[in-house]
């Protein structure tokens, strides 16, 4: 038989063991322990009445209330989008003017346009829409597709080189890999190319500029044009201004002309609503308007 | 190698042959595939022990005294192999909270990546420094409370060294791009088996100790130590059944697929955190802080309630972590109940513990080594209230995947876990050692209030990110569209990432200034005190009434 003593600070008897000095009290469990846990047992059994809790073989108690979760979800969802589409229905036939007329809508546009664009395509394209090295700026006036809410639209729904079967093909062909120039012609295209958006380069280097302009009308203007300005049906882009996707650079030029460039825009149909994707066509086109000059 | 019997000491040099033939054999097999290098590391450990072994193998035989006292020696190991884990790891936490800061701090290089990373610490400190600090602790305590010697001088080390190489073979896999893919359970099938074995023998080891006892009764810390031990081995054989591509390849696929891959999962990712992170810090809890305050527990009945609600509500918990998921909704009823009830034992456990310090509260005020314990069970009451409360599937709606989480697993780990843990080596480290006190009290102090400091920054960091995470997720436009993209969530985020690694730092520097006061108190410990400090060894007792 272990004996207890009287511990002198709380009054309570120990239990009579000891390990290594260490007793314990042999105090009873406080009344709010057994209190709570039977409260909490009861909050428990309340829930397993009314909510699908205990497993019966192949099935389950599917509770009291009847509350399929699924169901319910599925049912806010379809309120919710019946309360978007009271607006954004009307978008998928509503020109850019009509849409930027109506100044309720254009500020839906814009608050949704940047939660979408910042979900879909910011990671490519920048928080910005402004672009980097292989993706375009979308806010500047350069379109390789075309410009309106259509062109831009289409491009969301088709992509570019992509799976889609009805997708948009652009194709830099990899004429220095490919035979088509040597190193030499291609320096020389360059500086033919530069000196479009850089006429100083034409005064330097009159000789070599128009040794380039040459190839260029040889081997490029089929697609990029014979101004060099680009053809949207081939999404070609204009090399006579001052945007460029790969850079302007020597070094970019020299890479795009070696190698070939063939850049892969995901398409978004089946991920994006035609409605969605014509407000993104709205939001990037309000944004461009919207940028100093 | 004195310490080893010359039966022992052949063992030794049996399985460091063992472990090399079959590194060699790992290395050999699979050159060319990361298991290599494990096989290398397997083999390197193996040709260590061998070494040590034969250059000890002619010492004198211990002392056959030796019954007459207890073996520390692995316990002092551990302490100080605890804290160096706690150190790396910590530190490894904190860059990857500044990795969050500045994403690009990577070099360029795979090993440095997040991804890699975070595994290395989150191992680090739950295997590396808390399952050292308990298997030293465990060893402390069960001799004590049991009055009785370890039964032989080889499983001890076998314990603590094979553990650590499991720990190392798992970080180092880490950063070679080696994971299971399943979180706290990382390591590959290998290193699985290589663990089951150490664990196999640590079970044995307690088990035998306990047997050996001279005490009649058996004390609580010694339930919660071999709670741990027993379902931590049940969870990890379990949770880690898989088939290894071939024989010598790292890579291995789960047993389980789909939904029951995931419940598998969080039943072992929940029950770890009860198992290892909870019932195995009780039982330091248990002996230390009655120690230190010089008080009995407060109530044996409680301790009783409490330790058999913890083990049984606990195991049902696991679904919480998958609420509004593919996981049936029943099963999400049952883990949601059953967190709610675990809340009662948890603070049971906790008030257990404050109301033992009744007594001692001047204690509490004066000594820092007290203080480390009280706060850790007072964090331990508020993370059990914080975790069921977050295992309610409306308030877990906002919670899940946020920071919130993340804040709740700190006010855990440092709070509790590692505040008890540095209050137990305060505590231990001297009686170890045989002297006075530690080397400094003074930087306990300021150890404590690194640590304090340091978890209120990163928690209410992490509360006030992962809340803020949570509303911009779910707010609508009253167009009924999102408010925000998840990017602005991320951007929203930044100066809370910045105050967590700076708390994270705080703690980082105790944890340091803990290390150098246990290596100055090892340094100029000078044996002043005798064996007579501890309760002798002595004859078995009466058994029990
Ligand atoms: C995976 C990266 C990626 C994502 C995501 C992406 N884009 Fe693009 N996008 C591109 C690339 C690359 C191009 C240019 C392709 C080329 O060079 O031919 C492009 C081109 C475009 C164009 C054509 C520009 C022009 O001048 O005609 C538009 C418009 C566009 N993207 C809009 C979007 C929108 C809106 C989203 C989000 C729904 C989006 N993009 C998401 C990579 C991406
Ligand atoms: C078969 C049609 C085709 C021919 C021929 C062609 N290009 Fe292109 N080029 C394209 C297309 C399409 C792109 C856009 C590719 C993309 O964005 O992924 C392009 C892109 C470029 C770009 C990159 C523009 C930027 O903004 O970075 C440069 C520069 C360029 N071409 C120069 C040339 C030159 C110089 C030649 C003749 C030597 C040439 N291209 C011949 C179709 C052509």
């Amino acid at each position: 038989m272990s004996v207890g003593e009287r511990d002198p600070h709380s009054g309570y008897m120990t239990t009579g063991h000891e390990w290594n000095g260490i007793k314990e009290l042999n105090t009873p469990v406080p009344r709010p322990v057994w209190l709570f846990l039977i409260a909490s047992f009861l909050i428990s059994v309340m829930m397993w009445v009314l909510l699908p809790a205990w497993p019966l073989g192949s099935t389950f108690t599917r509770g009291a209330l009847g509350y399929n979760e699924r169901a319910a979800l599925d049912e806010r969802v379809a309120v919710a989008a019946s309360a978007r589409a009271s607006w954004m229905t009307p978008l998928e036939t509503m020109s850019y003017e009509e849409a930027r007329a109506d100044s309720d809508l254009l500020m839906r546009v814009k608050q949704t346009g940047q939660t979408l664009f910042g979900d879909n395509c910011a990671a490519c394209h920048g928080v910005e829409a402004k672009g980097g090295p292989g993706y375009p700026n979308l806010v500047d006036t350069a379109w390789l597709w075309g410009g309106d809410i259509d062109a831009i639209s289409e491009t969301l729904r088709v992509g570019i080189n992509t799976e889609h079967p009805d997708t948009q093909y652009a194709q830099m062909p990899s004429l220095g890999r490919d035979g088509a120039l040597d190193k030499k012609s291609i320096l020389r295209v360059i500086s033919y190319v530069q000196s479009l958006s850089n006429p100083a380069i034409a005064e330097e280097a009159p000789a070599r500029v128009a040794e380039g302009n040459a190839l260029f009308a040889e081997n490029c203007s089929s697609c990029h044009g014979e101004d060099a300005k680009g053809i949207q049906e081939l999404g070609a882009p204009n090399l006579a201004d001052k945007a460029w996707i790969y850079g302007g650079d020597r070094a970019s030029l020299y890479q795009t002309i070696q190698y070939g460039r063939n850049g892969h825009m995901p398409a978004w149909e089946g991920r994006l609503s035609e409605a969605e994707r014509r407000l993104l066509a709205i939001y990037l086109l309000d944004l461009a308007e919207s940028q100093p000059q | 190698m004195g310490h080893l019997t010359q039966g022992e000491r052949e063992l030794a040099l049996l399985t460091g042959a063992l472990l090399l033939a079959l590194g060699m054999l790992m290395m050999v097999m699979a050159w060319g595939d990361p298991l290599s290098v494990h096989g290398a590391m397997f083999g390197f450990s193996g040709a260590a022990v061998m070494a040590v072994t034969l250059r000890g193998m002619f010492a004198p035989a211990p002392d056959e005294n030796r019954f007459a006292s207890y073996y520390d020696a692995p316990s002092k190991a551990g302490i100080v192999i605890a804290m160096i884990w706690g150190v790396f790891a910590m530190f490894i936490g904190d860059w990857v909270a500044w990795l969050l800061v500045f994403p690009e701090m990577t070099f360029d290089a795979g090993w440095a990546s997040f991804g890699r990373l975070r595994p290395v610490h989150t191992t680090g400190v739950i295997f590396g420094f808390g399952g050292n600090a308990l298997i030293a602790t465990s060893f402390h305590v069960v001799q004590r409370t049991c009055r009785t010697r370890l039964p032989d001088q080889f499983s001890p080390w076998f314990v603590l060294l094979g553990y650590n190489l499991f720990c190392l073979i798992a970080v180092s896999g880490y950063m070679l791009g080696v994971t299971q893919s399943k979180e706290y359970a990382e390591p590959e099938w290998y290193a699985d088996i290589w663990l089951v074995i150490v664990w196999v023998a640590y079970f044995l080891l307690y088990m035998r100790t306990l047997a050996r006892r001279n005490e009649p009764h058996i004390y609580v810390a010694n339930w919660y130590f071999l709670a741990f031990i027993l379902v931590v081995a049940i969870l990890h054989i379990v949770n880690g059944l898989a088939v290894p591509v071939s024989a010598f390849s790292a890579k291995s696929y789960s047993a389980f697929s789909g939904v029951q891959d995931a419940m598998t999962q969080w039943w072992y990712g929940h029950n770890a955190v009860a198992f290892f992170l909870t019932a195995g810090f009780l039982g330091m809890m248990y002996y230390y802080l009655p120690m230190q305050a010089g008080r009995p527990i407060y109530s044996y009945r409680t301790s009783i309630v409490s330790f058999w609600g913890i083990t049984f509500f606990y195991m049902w918990a696991g679904s919480h972590h998958l609420h509004y998921t593919a996981l049936p909704f029943w099963v999400q009823t049952l883990g949601m109940s059953f967190s709610i009830m675990l809340l009662i034992p948890s603070w049971a456990s906790a008030a257990n513990a404050l109301l033992t310090l009744n007594g001692a509260w001047d204690k509490v005020r004066t000594d820092a080594t007290l203080r480390f314990m009280a706060l850790a069970a007072i964090f331990y009451g508020l993370s059990t209230f914080e975790g069921s409360f977050m295992a309610i599937r409306p308030v877990n709606a906002l919670s899940h995947y946020t920071d919130w989480t993340v804040g709740h697993v700190h006010a855990g780990a440092l709070g509790w876990v590692a505040l008890i843990v540095f209050g137990a080596f305060y505590a231990a480290t001297p009686k170890l050692w045989k002297c006075e006190r530690m080397y400094s009290p003074g930087l306990i102090e300021v150890h404590f209030w690194l640590a304090l400091s340091g978890t209120l920054i990163y928690v209410f960091a992490m509360w006030n990110s992962g809340i803020i995470q949570g509303l911009m997720w779910r707010t609508y436009n009253d167009g009924g569209t999102l408010a925000y993209s998840f990017m602005d969530s991320v951007n929203a985020m930044y100066p809370y990432y910045i105050a967590r690694a700076f708390g994270g730092l705080l703690f980082l520097l105790g944890a340091v200034v803990g290390l150098y006061n246990i290596v100055m108190t090892i340094r100029t410990a000078a044996d002043t005190l005798s064996e007579a400090e501890d309760r002798p060894l002595g004859p078995i007792l009466e058994p029990a009434e």
